[in-house]
């Protein structure tokens, strides 16, 4: 049934299969990244008690959700590398940590500077931006570890150890809404009953959402592209490409 | 097998029997960083029964991390940590042995030197029970998770830095939620829901960290 899978273990396999669906998820995200926003920022109808300054759940939730999501696959990764000891799985760990990162500073600024107009402060000590601190700090701590080792084959494992180790945090984060009264909103659309948005602001969301799982997608086969060749510089098949892109 | 256990255990504790000032540092550091808050923020009694818990629990958080190092790496730089991966014995037990060893030499002195810590902090006797209480909880959660760290760091010439790096975001939850009973119990509410927590991470921490730190030990012993 797997066996499929096998030639992906071979790291060319793997670096030519990325470098095919690069461009796919690029058109996606281009494509629903224009649509939702000019529908989110232009057509969806203003809220009857935020106004316009809603509209900035349009980056907001997609990179909160993607800050776990990617997180989440970040673990499923090292899962795989560490029970099956497939090293690629640890490049894929390396390759999605500055992304997830990335989305996590994102949602961080995004919600202080709505913050500011509709709680009357940037920043207030509330459990889910806590949690989403501390799962900032996390991913700081994953990168550092894994810069700090010059031999990259044991800084993909003990990143991913590290990583697996943070997981905790995720269902934390996610229902520290329901968990806590807290000042933040509970969850709109990550839950299993009917939205509690409108499908005229819901629409926009979804594809803004769609946008942001391809922008990560294709990030992060660009990075565990170059992760590849660089692990790998010393092979064959990686000077061959080099040579021939000459 | 509880015999190997009780030898790792026997042993750490001859090795930091025989220098004792390994033991005493960390808890100098404690006690010297609870003096730094009364000194810095003014010292009314009001304000530092008010702050007290968020001083005691930083305080031990720091001191823990100061001598975790300690929990391998001397036994890595002499190939002791390699002799016990080659035993027979389960690594997780042994590692646990240690990592018992380490609370016995850091969390337990604080517990004891907390009545002065009390006095210092002029905290009440119900504030001080829940202090009591929480850091006889949480300070092994100390121990264990910050072991994993180690585990990890222990191979890197400078781990240090990166130790507290991965290591304090980890512990957040344990600060929180201890703060969070030392503050019901200041203001005479029932603090047993957040000690009920702390005692749930503790209990998580035990169990599964061994496995943990014996897979990053494999890591960085290679």
């Amino acid at each position: 049934m797997w066996k499929w899978l096998h030639p992906y273990a071979k790291a060319q396999t793997s670096y030519e299969l990325a470098g095919k669906l690069v461009p796919w998820f690029v058109a996606v995200c281009s494509i629903s990244f224009v649509v939702g926003l000019v529908w989110g920022l232009a057509f969806a109808p203003a809220d009857y008690q935020q106004g316009d300054s809603f509209r900035i759940i349009y980056i907001h939730v997609p990179s909160a959700i993607m800050s776990m999501g990617a997180y989440t696959s970040m673990a499923i990764a090292a899962f795989i590398g560490l029970v099956w000891q497939i090293r690629l799985a640890d490049m894929a760990v390396a390759a999605m940590a500055p992304v997830g990162a990335v989305f996590t500073f994102i949602a961080l600024f995004t919600g202080a500077a709505w913050g500011k107009p509709m709680w009357g402060a940037w920043w207030v000590w509330d459990a889910r931006l806590t949690s989403e601190l501390i799962l900032l700090f996390l991913y700081l701590g994953v990168i550092a570890l894994y810069n700090a080792f010059s031999d990259k084959v044991l800084a993909g494992r003990a990143a991913g150890i590290l990583t697996l180790v943070g997981v905790v945090n995720i269902p934390i984060i996610h229902y520290s809404v329901e968990w806590w009264n807290t000042l933040h909103q509970g969850a709109t659309i990550t839950k299993f009953a009917k939205p509690s948005i409108d499908s005229s602001m819901l629409w926009p969301l979804l594809i803004m959402l769609l946008a942001f799982k391809a922008f990560f997608g294709a990030l992060m086969l660009m990075r565990f592209r170059n992760e590849i060749l660089q692990r790998e510089c010393h092979r064959p098949w990686v000077k061959a490409l080099v040579m021939q892109e000459k | 097998m509880s015999n190997a256990f009780y030898q790792v255990l026997r042993r750490e504790l001859l090795t930091a029997f025989r220098r004792i000032a390994d033991v005493f540092n960390p808890l100098w550091f404690f006690i010297i960083v609870i003096t730094l808050f009364p000194l810095g923020v003014g010292p009314e009694p009001q304000l530092l029964m008010r702050i007290a818990p968020g001083i005691i629990w930083v305080a031990a958080l720091l001191s823990s991390l100061l001598s975790l190092e300690r929990l391998f790496k001397d036994d890595f730089s002499d190939g002791g940590l390699e002799q016990l991966m080659l035993s027979p014995y389960p690594l997780p037990l042994l590692v646990t042995a240690k990592m018992i060893a380490h609370w016995l030499l850091t969390g337990l002195p604080i517990i004891l030197i907390s009545p002065l810590i009390a006095v210092l902090l002029s905290l009440d006797l119900t504030t001080y029970w829940a202090v009591l209480l929480t850091l006889l909880i949480g300070t092994p959660v100390l121990s264990f998770i910050g072991a994993i760290g180690v585990a990890l760091t222990v191979g890197l010439r400078k781990g240090g830095i990166i130790l507290s790096l991965i290591m304090l975001p980890l512990c957040i939850p344990v600060l929180i939620f201890s703060t969070m009973a030392i503050d019901a119990a200041s203001f005479n509410q029932s603090f047993v829901g957040p000690l009920a927590i702390l005692g749930a991470m503790s209990i998580a921490s035990i169990t599964l960290a061994p496995f943990a730190v014996a897979a990053a030990l494999r890591v960085s012993v290679s």
